[in-house]
This record gives C-alpha cells, structure tokens and sequence, in this order.
C-alpha cells in the first residue's frame, strides 16, 4: 500500500511540476483572492489581524477546490483507469498517494499564502509561525477530504460546479477549526481543543479514504 | 404477512392519531411556562422535527447506504431506501431550521444566530442537498447509487458534531432539555407526555412517507422502464416495416 501511495503521489508531483499549472494559475488566483478580500474589507480592516486567520482559509479552500479538480482532470488522460485497473494497483495505496501529491501542493500554497497574509493582511510573523504546525495538519486533512470528495464528482460534465456543492459544506468544520487556531496562535490562546478536532478530522478522512476509495474507483 | 399488512395499513391513521393528540395536549390541555408562556408549546414540535431529521431520516439513509455498499446485502433496495430517507430528511431539517428560527425570534431576539448547534444544522441540510444533486449528476444507476452511498456517509460524520456541539462549544441552543445529567425527567409529567407522544408521532409520521416515497420511487422507475422498452420495441417495428 505505502509503496503504491508513494508511486503514484511521484506520478502526480511530477505531472504537476512538468505542467507548471500550480505555479502559474494557481498561485496567482491564490495571490488574486487574497488581495480582493483585503480590498473588500476595506483598508481599514483589512489590516486587522482579527480577520487574517479567516481570509486566509477562505483562500486556501477556494484554492484546494482548483487543486481538487486538477488532481482529478490529471486521471482523466486516456488510459490512465485502464492502466490502473490493469496494474492491480490497491485502491488504498492510490487514495494515500493522490492524498499525498495533493497535501504537497496545498502545504507549497498554503506557505505562499501565508507569507501573503502576513505581508497583505498584517497577520502577525511570529503568531502565523506558532500556527504553521496546524495549518499544516488541517490542509492535510483538506487533502485527504478533498481527493474522496474528488473522486466522488469525477467523471461527469458537471463536476466542477458539483465539487464545490458538496465539499465546501464538509470542509466548514476544518475551516473553523483552522482559523480558530490560527487566531490562537495570533492572540496567545488555548489551542489543544482546535488541534484535537484537526487531528481527528484527519484520521477520519484518511480512514474513510483507505476503506471507501476502492469502491469510488470500482 | 398478513401482519406484516396489518402494520402497514395502520401506520397511516395511527400516525395521525398520535399527531391530533400532540396538537390537542399541546395547545390546549399542557400548562403555559412560567417564563415563557405559550412559546414553550414549541417544545411539541422543534425537538420531536429535529429527532427525525437528524436521527431517523439521516440514520435510515446512512445505514441503507452502509448496507448498499456492503456487497452481502447491496441490492438498488438498499439504495432507493437511502435516496427516499434522504428526501424526506432535507424536509424535516429545513421544518427544524424554520421551527428553531420562529422560537429563536422571541427568545434571542433574532431569527439566526451563529449558534455551533444551528450552523452544523444548516450544513447538514446543504450536504443532503448535496446529496441529491449528487444523484441528479449520475445517470447510471449503479454508479450513482454508490457515489451516492459513500457521500450519505461522509455527510454523516456531522450527526455526532450537531449532537455533542452544544457541549463542545459555548451555545446560545440549550443542553439536554429533558433529561438532566442523572437521567432524571426535568419537566412536568404531562408536558412530558406530550413530548413522548409527538416524538412517537413525528417518527411514524416519518416511516408514512418514506413508505409512500419508496412506493412512488418503484413507479417512477417502472414507468420509466417501460417508456424505454414501448420505445424501443416501436423503433423495432418501423425498422421491420421497412
């Protein structure tokens, strides 16, 4: 399974570093978005670190639905199921790895973003620092979320207005727990009880991928 | 069988009963709150609404998906099961939206608050939305079927969530109205009545039209079905005649 996950999350990261579409449409939309909630709030509040935290998941969800989507478009080339089909490969070890390439992308996103952040939306160095560890662990859980989420709207015409109906509902939790321990981290509070809901999130998703993937894929 | 019938006959007019009963005790025979007066006739309708939605109708969808998915009991039973249960369930979560909004007005003084308890309420309606768009977007019914049962599941993570929130989080929704930590009843021994009956009420009420859904679910694909095959047979006799 592990070998299988680590083989297919290689066919994937270099897809994507071959393709260069992380870097150069990604990245900026990520980049784009950030700046038009700081225009939306207004300069006034926008440079309040109250509303950092937020923006900055709002962000990161609307990029992890483009990285969701691609992780995806990149299984539709021609023979690529009939070859997996064909290798035996174990669904497991696929979800893991496609899990895997796509918590790669969002972690790379996810520093750029926050470096955005703190220079954009003034949210603190030092907080967003103390923060890295969670929002590592959350996009980690948005990763594994998302390629079952991603798996489930493949396919069909309407998949890339469907993906968003049914995930953003099921990223809110991680959504608020993720910004409530960014905030934390910001403002010297309590984090344990966000990092509990973020961790169980995570083994939830990854369990949920390991046992229900083969049956998406079937 | 012929028991089997009996229940099923009966399920119509005793659901009614017991929900005429609820009406009559909880308007007119159950006493007012010494707070909150009359407001608290709500107490008949919301929980016993929200125990339908979140527990019976999102359960039966969630358990009818588990038993499609697993390969001893997958049968489209199974799955039309989950889809009807899951129908009748955007019903009862939006009447338990509207009911706790029209208790909330008086009692908080607006209409929604970002309460732990409503908003995971709200994002369990908009997953069984998604529920049924995702069916929409599938056309083969194997397919659909189990992208379908995998998504009831994964959307039923958030029952536990909405059910311990108000214990997790600091909310404006109250605890455990009924019971208190020792198991004990909290309130009058005929409000309690009441709300047994309406929560019996509303549960067969529940099982009425997921019967009547189910029922008309078989129809529609029959007809369908047989659409299909008059169709095909009329193509096969012009094709003879030419």
């Amino acid at each position: 399974m592990i070998r299988t996950a680590l083989l297919v999350a290689g066919k994937d990261l270099r897809i994507e570093v071959r393709s260069r579409v992380l870097l150069w449409q990604v990245l900026p939309f990520g980049v784009i978005a950030l700046l038009l909630c700081g225009l939306a709030l207004g300069p006034a509040h926008a440079g309040s670190s109250s509303a950092g935290p937020g923006l900055y998941y709002l962000v990161t969800l609307l990029v992890t639905l483009l990285m969701i989507n691609r992780s995806q478009i990149v299984e539709r080339a021609p023979g690529t199921k009939s070859s997996i089909a064909t290798l035996g490969l174990d669904p497991a070890g696929v979800f893991l790895g496609k899990s895997l390439a796509l918590a790669v992308e969002l972690w790379l996103t996810g520093l750029v973003l926050l470096a955005g952040a703190v220079l954009v939306l003034h949210t603190g160095l030092h907080g967003a620092l103390i923060a890295l560890p969670s929002i590592v662990v959350t996009l980690g859980a948005l990763a594994a979320a998302g390629t079952l989420y991603g798996a489930l709207t493949a396919g069909g015409e309407t998949s890339a207005t469907l993906l968003p109906v049914l995930a953003l509902p099921a990223f809110a939790p991680l959504l608020i727990a993720g910004e409530r321990s960014f905030y934390d981290a910001l403002h010297g509070g309590e984090l344990l009880g966000w990092w509990v809901i973020v961790v169980v999130a995570l083994v939830a998703y990854v369990a949920m991928g390991i046992l229900l993937y083969g049956v998406l894929d079937e | 069988m012929m028991a089997k019938q009996l229940l099923s006959r009966l399920l119509g007019p005793v659901t009614l009963v017991l929900l005429a009963l609820t009406i009559w005790l909880g308007l007119w025979v159950t006493p007012q709150d010494k707070i909150q007066g009359n407001l608290v006739r709500l107490v008949y309708v919301h929980p016993s609404v929200a125990w339908v939605a979140l527990y019976v109708s999102f359960g039966t969808a969630t358990i009818a998906s588990v038993l499609y998915l697993w390969k001893r009991t997958r049968s489209m039973v199974m799955d039309r099961v989950a889809y009807c249960a899951m129908e009748v369930s955007v019903v009862f979560i939006t009447l338990t939206l509207i009911t706790g909004s029209i208790w909330g007005r008086p009692t908080w003084g607006v209409w929604w608050a970002w309460d732990a308890r409503l908003t995971s309420t709200a994002i369990l309606g908009v997953l069984a939305l998604g529920y049924l768009a995702l069916r929409r977007a599938n056309d083969d019914p194997v397919l659909r079927a189990r992208r379908s049962a995998v998504f009831a599941i994964l959307a039923a993570i958030n029952v536990p969530i909405i059910h311990f929130s108000v214990d997790w989080w600091k909310t404006l929704h109250q605890g455990a109205t009924v019971f208190g930590p020792d198991r004990s009843i909290k309130i009058h021994g005929l409000m309690a009545l009441t709300l047994f009956i309406s929560f019996i009420g509303f549960t067969m009420l529940f099982f009425w039209i997921l019967r009547a859904r189910y029922r008309l679910e078989v129809r529609r694909e029959l007809a369908s079905s047989v659409t299909l095959d008059e169709a095909l047979d009329a193509r096969r006799r012009e094709g003879a005649l030419q």
